[in-house]
């Protein structure tokens, strides 16, 4: 192998690279509340008694998990021309990641539901709670419970999905790499640092959600 | 004889025949990853579950790694990697090592998942039987824990065929990328959305539900 | 005073209350006895509320439960209800348990409320647990933690749905002492209950359930006695004596 590796301009752009990675969770975090607000909202449509949210939070929940998210991106960002939609970067791919983890999260919400065995319902019931006290102080809290581990995980996944932000033209951690490698043509040395910051930022993830974790629900199981 | 009836104004039929030759070349490899992928993911998950603890420190971290990392920048990496070091391969090659690995790397997971699934009274049952080691592997543990995670190893399974478009990015000609070099040619990008859209979910959708399917059975 | 009357209950095809027609008295203590299936718990489930009816009427000093008009989240503020699943709250601590619902229903200040709660915790015996979470807990200690529960919203009534069923045999004891101590209290309930020696000592009246009627209502000396008036109540407690 004679190829020299080359560290120094890597080095020079890590500020820059940082700085995308902020844009990069700027993007997760958007996505996961869209996601998370909406997948509830996607629970209860696929439990209600009614035909039509019922049908729509289904086909919704379908799509997002039966088909790539990169195809989800580039629908949103070219796809939707045909109607005079023009999205933006940003915005096309916060839409794509809010839909997809809208998708991932009305199943874990269901699963968490569902672990929640109806006595609760009816021991809060007589003691005089209204249907919104017994979800609010009742559920609510159990459901969020269950589905915190799930909800961490599906997190960091949309944090390393949102690396496809690069194919449609964003500049977050990834598209930066990208950028700085096309100028550089440093491939392997730009996407190895990068592959290190994503790493960092799971881990980094991971822990402060176990932190949390530990302090939410210290004493309970 | 180029032009596929009025929906599909721009489209002809080659193009059609074109994406079509990438929807073949999408499942070739997603096939061929989940296969290598499995294979060995069930020999990695087997470490993690039965390894001292050294083995599963080591092996889990290693895994860790292809599963913090955004698989995009695997394959960017993997290709360069392979390109300075002297040995370029086509993007089949290094798309379906990459893919192999990770999906090896969530296989691992639910493989632990399914041999710690298994009671050890159960085994123990198997060994007191006279059962060897590998008796029981075979007779006890990989009936039993493949109930109970087959549903999980689909799940894996599809979201490597749907990862699968991710190849693009290292410049395989599956059928995210035609669609792309189509869209650019026809600028009929909806319609070429929609039917690649379709494939996959065509895919997908009936083996996710039949995976629901086989886990209520079994459940019950 | 609770008034049953004529009330009917069935879920689909199966008819699980066959017209019963009860009433209990302020500061009175009713047991109902009878063999699974016969429809005793439903009653209770009835009385708070929390199932529909079919026919007839239940009456809670004068107002209908299964009127339309009636705040059923109030009415049930006076009639506390026990389950045989304890139902603790899993994310709630012993106190916060007990403390939430006069802090969120009868919106008590949190300070008023927890001094409600530990009120009712030490009545109960469970002084030292306040900030213990319910896994820390033993059934027992769970169960007395929903009868203090319930007692914090200071109800007239209280239903108990055999509360001792699910509990290790060790257990059972300080339960049921717990429900001694109410009814000395004065405190009007209606226990559905397979502790036959519990029913005898505490019970003013004692109603034995046969497939979805009342076949007989009396003192516990009637019932337990050697001459209840009905010969399946003196089938039914052959078998289970």
């Amino acid at each position: 192998m004679d190829y020299q590796f080359l560290w120094p301009p890597v080095i020079k752009a890590l500020p820059k690279l940082l700085d995308a990675a902020l844009l990069t969770m700027q993007v997760s975090v958007i996505s996961m509340i869209f996601g998370l607000s909406i997948g509830l909202l996607l629970s209860f449509g696929r439990r209600s008694k009614y035909f039509i949210p019922r049908t729509l939070s289904s086909i919704w929940v379908e799509i997002a998990r039966n088909t790539p998210v990169l195809f989800q991106i580039f629908f949103c960002y070219w796809g939707l021309g045909e109607f005079g939609i023009f999205l933006s970067s940003f915005v096309a791919v916060v839409t794509a990641l809010s839909f997809n983890t809208a998708g991932y999260m009305a199943e874990t919400f269901r699963g968490g539901f569902n672990a929640i065995p109806d006595t609760q319902l009816n021991a809060a019931r007589s003691l005089g709670m209204s249907f919104f006290q017994t979800q609010r102080y009742i559920i609510v809290p159990q459901v969020l419970r269950v589905i915190y581990y799930p909800m961490t995980n599906q997190f960091i996944w949309v944090i390393l999905m949102s690396s496809l932000g690069m194919l449609a033209g964003l500049r977050e951690l990834t598209g930066e790499t990208q950028y700085f490698n096309s100028r550089t043509f440093r491939t392997f040395e730009f996407f190895a640092a990068t592959a290190v910051i994503y790493y960092i930022i799971a881990k980094l993830v991971m822990l402060g959600a176990r932190l949390l974790g530990w302090r939410l629900f210290r004493g309970q199981s | 004889m180029n032009s596929a009836g009025s929906a599909f104004t721009n489209l002809s039929w080659v193009d059609l025949i074109f994406l079509g030759e990438a929807a073949i070349r999408t499942l070739q490899i997603s096939i061929v990853s989940i296969f290598f992928g499995t294979v060995i993911g069930i020999i990695l998950g087997w470490m993690l579950a039965a390894g001292n603890v050294f083995v599963r420190i080591a092996v889990s971290s290693i895994l860790d790694v292809f599963r913090s990392v955004p698989l995009i920048i695997q394959l960017i990496l993997f290709d360069s990697f392979v390109s300075i070091a002297g040995y370029p391969m086509p993007a089949f090659w290094s798309g379906t090592i990459v893919l192999s690995v990770y999906c090896a790397a969530l296989v691992a997971m639910v493989a632990r998942a399914g041999i710690e699934a298994v009671s050890p009274n159960l085994r123990r049952a198997a060994r007191s039987l006279g059962m060897g080691y590998w008796q029981d592997l075979r007779y006890i543990v990989w009936p039993v824990g493949l109930r109970a995670v087959f549903p999980s190893w689909i799940g894996v399974a599809l979201s490597v065929l749907k990862d699968s478009a991710l190849v693009s990015a290292i410049g395989y000609l599956e059928l995210m990328r035609a669609s792309q070099i189509l869209t650019t040619k026809t600028q009929e990008s909806f319609k070429i959305m929609l039917l690649i859209g379709l494939f996959y979910f065509l895919m997908s959708y009936p083996i996710s539900k039949a995976g629901e399917f086989v886990e209520k059975k079994w459940q019950s | 005073m609770i008034e049953v009357k004529q009330l009917h209950k069935k879920y689909g095809e199966l008819h699980v209350l066959k017209g019963i027609d009860l009433s209990v008295k302020k500061g009175e203590v009713v047991c109902v006895i009878g063999a699974s299936g016969s429809g005793k718990s439903t009653l209770l489930y009835c009385i708070n509320g929390l199932e529909t009816i079919q026919k007839g009427e239940v009456l809670i000093d004068g107002i209908s439960v299964h009127d339309k008009n009636t705040d059923l989240n109030k009415l049930r503020q006076n009639v506390g209800m026990v389950f045989q699943q304890w139902n603790s709250f899993p994310h709630l601590t012993a106190l916060e348990n007990v403390a939430l619902s006069p802090r969120v229903v009868k919106k008590m200040s949190k300070i008023e409320a927890q001094e409600i709660a530990k009120k009712q915790l030490i009545h109960v015996g469970l002084e030292d647990k306040l900030n213990v979470y319910p896994s820390a807990l033993s059934g027992g200690q769970q169960q007395r933690l929903a009868i203090a529960r319930a007692l914090a919203m200071e109800p007239s009534y209280m239903l108990f749905d055999e509360v001792t069923s699910a509990l290790d045999p060790e257990l059972v004891g300080e339960v049921l002492d717990t429900l001694r101590l109410l009814a000395k209290d004065g405190m009007t309930m209606i226990c559905v209950t397979h502790e036959m020696s519990f029913a005898r000592d505490v019970a003013d009246r004692v109603a034995y359930f046969h497939e979805g009627l009342m076949e007989e209502i009396g003192p516990p000396e009637q019932i337990f006695g050697d001459n209840p008036k009905s010969e399946k109540t003196k089938k039914f407690l052959a078998n289970v004596k």
